[in-house]
């Protein structure tokens, strides 16, 4: 392979709980959830109304903008309940599962050109499995992007094993790639030895490196990075097999193997089940657990009774860390608490993996400690200069110094080791926030 | 939920209630889990790496008080004459500095930051020792309000606050900062009462001034060895060439301090000085202005301070390249300063975010000349 790219700065985060590669259950769950507050950038307009009946793939809410942007429901059934927020917001459509699942016919044809594959995105309502980038939001119809990227592995921590997970559905991700190509140029980074590496039609990379080296955003980064008026996309494998599925089969399949991990969690394995299975069924919560949907730098707190969302693959419970610890920061030696930097001995433990907390072992200061920063970055860019730009909202210095490359998870590692309890991720939203709203 | 009012005494009580116990605070945006570090680790780090210095410091103020006056202590007496003399240079240090940060944070309604550990820590290794405590504090009181507080405290400043508290004493009371009869400590001790101050100039002067021993390699009565080891007056802190090395150690180790800003400063030192030697400037090699004065104290410790320093990794190679220069510069061309340490870093303090700026433009540029060449 020509295109290697191996990648020094990062870290992986030594977390207890990794999910042992077998299947613990399988979830058919009562009632599934389709949540619009999963896709950024989507205004939804609602399609159903309580009482309706739906199949798997059917339109269950639209963007109000571009109504030929649909959200499907995953599964048959009858719609159970509209669940509102604040304001009327639209958080979720519940849908009450069928004993017999009934799939919508997209016809299993492969899309012959650009305009076909686009045609079938939108139908089944896989289109909102597109990430643009730059800002990472939904993609738009309209544009066309330069390449589009998938990255066929998570360096996150304890991330769901994507070989796994998917080394079954090769012959979907390839059709899947194969519809993409239908666009714009495919690049598919993978590790060594990967499956993956299989996969015609499509610009290989291979990719080595601690995390943050599996996020897609990175690897563009060091493969061609985002200039300003550049559009390109990515999609995670999963849906890129999702898509593939629809292809082959013509039916919208979103069922998937999701790790439970973390040091909370009871047993920890692959689960399977659709997007918007509700967490408790699961996995059970005990009391004082934080569940995560997503890795423990990016993910979103769901709540014991919370939905997996559309694009994860991974639960991971934490425990709420509200214990105070006696002399923590003064102790020589802190066994218990891991830290990267060489002010603790936690290198002399390099194997060991902890029973992390959401604790954030500090209090928030100024930015003192900056290289950490760089350390774990492995991006042509100046963090701490595009940490400030966005706290100044200055948008010329923004564009200068990088945002267009980055999204708040390639910056999550700053959030972890920063001594100054900085919420970097938060930081780097509101600034692509005000990009959007600034360039729009 | 409604805020609970907090009491107006809250940033002092979250002060010692957090030093001794890590607060239940749990992540709430973000990253999820934390890494264990912490700024009062970091900072403590630093008081950690001084804590060699400031011993020896404390030994050799006894050891310079016996030596010069003709005392004929042993070495716990000279070692706790130094640390009984330097007691009230950190109570008042800390007294001071500490109860402006507290009333600051108060002000500003935050957490008490854990600059002033540090700060407070070095202020009295790197002033005369018989500085009188009413001048120390004004100075301590100076320095942390307006160059720390009014620019937003800990993190924000653009002077290191100890050298500008060094700077302020140095300027407002020259006769108590400089000359060759403050560096050795005669108050405290009854025997000396009136005795009049025998003057030891450090090795520093007395190479400005010229006596310099090229056959024996010393200067005046001070052998090469005697400065690495530290037997020389000068500030508390700032003799021990090992000392200083230890805690350099674990500053570089623990990755508190930056190396390349120590390496470039020195090597800036060591051209300057060889240039000097090469000009006529001086007589004495290159090393010397290595081991003479606050020279490896500055570079090590002071310099190295990550809110004033340089912050790109580029801009530290030269930010500690010039700060090294400089001090040698003022040291060989200047007649009437000999010490050119403190001001050379808080030249290169103000410079810092040129020289950041400067890094950072020629990367963006290049950055986008790649863009468009792509």
């Amino acid at each position: 392979m020509s295109n290697n790219l191996a990648l020094k700065k990062g870290l992986d985060v030594p977390i207890k709980g990794a999910a042992k590669p077998e299947v613990i259950k399988t979830v058919s769950p009562d009632i599934v959830a389709v949540k619009p507050t999963d896709i950024h950038g989507l205004v939804p307009r609602l399609l159903v109304k309580e009482g309706d009946a739906v199949k798997a793939g059917s339109p269950v809410m639209a963007d109000k903008q571009r109504p030929e942007i649909l959200l499907t429901s995953p599964v048959s059934g009858t719609v159970q309940q509209i669940v509102r927020g604040e304001k009327r917001k639209l958080l979720a459509v519940l849908v009450k599962a069928d004993a017999k699942q009934d799939y919508v016919d997209f016809g299993a044809k492969a899309p012959a050109s650009a305009a076909e594959t686009k045609d079938l995105l939108l139908k089944s309502g896989l289109w909102v499995s597109l990430i643009q980038r730059p800002y990472g939001v939904m993609a738009s119809p309209e544009l066309t992007p330069k390449a589009i990227f998938v990255s066929s592995f998570s360096t996150a921590p304890l991330a769901a094993d994507s070989e796994f997970v998917l080394a079954n559905a090769l012959k979907d991700i390839q059709a899947g790639i194969d519809a993409l190509a239908k666009f714009a140029p495919v690049h598919v980074s993978v590790r060594k030895g990967s499956c993956f590496a299989q996969v015609k039609n499509a610009t290989l990379h291979e990719v080595s490196g601690p995390h943050p080296a599996g996020n897609v955003g990175v690897q563009i980064s060091h493969i061609a990075p985002i200039q300003k008026g550049e559009t390109v996309w990515t999609i995670s494998l999963l849906l890129l097999a999702a898509l593939g599925h629809v292809v082959n089969t013509g039916k919208l399949e979103l069922t998937r193997k999701v790790a439970v991990t973390g040091p909370k969690a009871e047993k920890t394995g692959y689960v399977e089940c659709l997007p918007g299975t509700p967490v408790k069924d699961i996995t059970s919560v005990a009391e004082g657990v934080r569940v995560v949907g997503g890795d423990a730098l990016s993910g979103e707190c769901l709540g014991a009774d919370g939905f997996i969302g559309l694009f994860d693959n991974q639960l991971t419970l934490l425990k709420e860390g509200v214990e105070r610890e006696w002399f923590g920061w003064a102790k020589v030696f802190r066994p218990s608490v891991f830290s990267s930097s060489w002010c603790y001995f936690s290198w002399l433990t390099p194997k060991k993996k902890y029973n992390m907390d959401t604790n954030l072992h500090g209090g928030p200061r100024a930015f003192v400690e900056t290289k950490c920063f760089e350390d774990v970055t492995p991006m042509d860019i100046f963090p701490i200069y595009l940490i400030k730009a966005c706290l100044a909202g200055d948008i010329e210095k923004m564009e200068k110094f990088g945002i267009y490359e980055v999204l708040p998870e390639d910056l999550a590692l700053c959030d972890f080791v920063d001594p100054s309890k900085n919420e970097i991720q938060a930081i780097i939203q509101k600034g692509i926030d005000l990009m959007i709203k600034e360039m729009a | 939920m409604a805020e609970e009012k907090k009491p107006w005494w809250h940033s002092t009580y979250d002060a010692f209630d957090t030093f001794l116990r890590v607060p239940g605070t749990v992540t709430r945006k973000g990253a999820h889990v934390r890494d264990g570090i912490d700024l009062k680790r970091v900072m403590i780090m630093v008081v950690v790496a001084l804590v060699p210095a400031a011993l020896f410091g404390m030994y050799n103020v006894g050891l310079q008080t016996s030596t010069v006056y003709g005392l004929e202590w042993g070495f716990w007496q000279m070692f706790f004459y130094g640390l009984l003399r330097m007691l009230p240079l950190f109570v008042v240090s800390y007294a001071v500095g500490l109860a402006i940060e507290f009333a600051s944070a108060q002000i500003r309604d935050e957490e008490v930051n854990e600059g002033y550990l540090v700060t407070g820590f070095l202020i009295p290794l790197i002033v005369p020792v018989d500085v009188p405590l009413w001048m120390l504090a004004l100075a301590v009181a100076f320095s942390v309000l307006f160059v720390k507080e009014v620019f937003g405290g800990t993190g924000m400043n653009i002077w290191n606050p100890a050298l500008v508290a060094r700077a302020f004493l140095f300027f407002s009371y020259p006769s108590s900062m400089s000359g060759s009869s403050v560096w050795v400590s005669k108050t405290w001790v009854p025997a000396l009462k009136d005795v009049d101050a025998i003057s030891a100039a450090t090795p520093l002067a007395i190479a400005h001034d010229g006596a310099f021993d090229a056959a024996t390699g010393a200067v005046g009565q001070y052998s090469f060895m005697d400065m690495v080891w530290g037997f020389i007056p000068g500030s508390t802190g700032e003799t021990s060439v090992i000392a200083i090395l230890l805690g350099g150690i674990l500053l570089v180790w623990s990755g508190v301090a930056s190396w390349k800003i120590m390496v470039s400063s020195v090597a800036g030192g060591l051209l300057v000085g060889w240039l000097g030697q090469l000009a006529g400037a001086t007589a004495v090699p290159c090393y010397y202005q290595l081991v003479m004065g606050g020279f490896l104290f500055g570079s090590i410790f002071m310099a190295t301070d990550p809110v004033t320093a340089a912050q790109t990794e580029t801009g530290k190679w030269i930010y500690g390249f010039l700060v090294g220069a400089l001090a040698v510069v003022v040291r060989l061309w200047n007649p009437g300063y000999m010490e050119g340490m403190m001001l050379a870093i808080l030249l290169m303090n103000t410079f810092a975010p040129l020289i950041d700026h400067c890094v950072v433009s020629v990367h963006t540029s290049r950055r986008a000349k790649k863009a468009v060449n792509a």
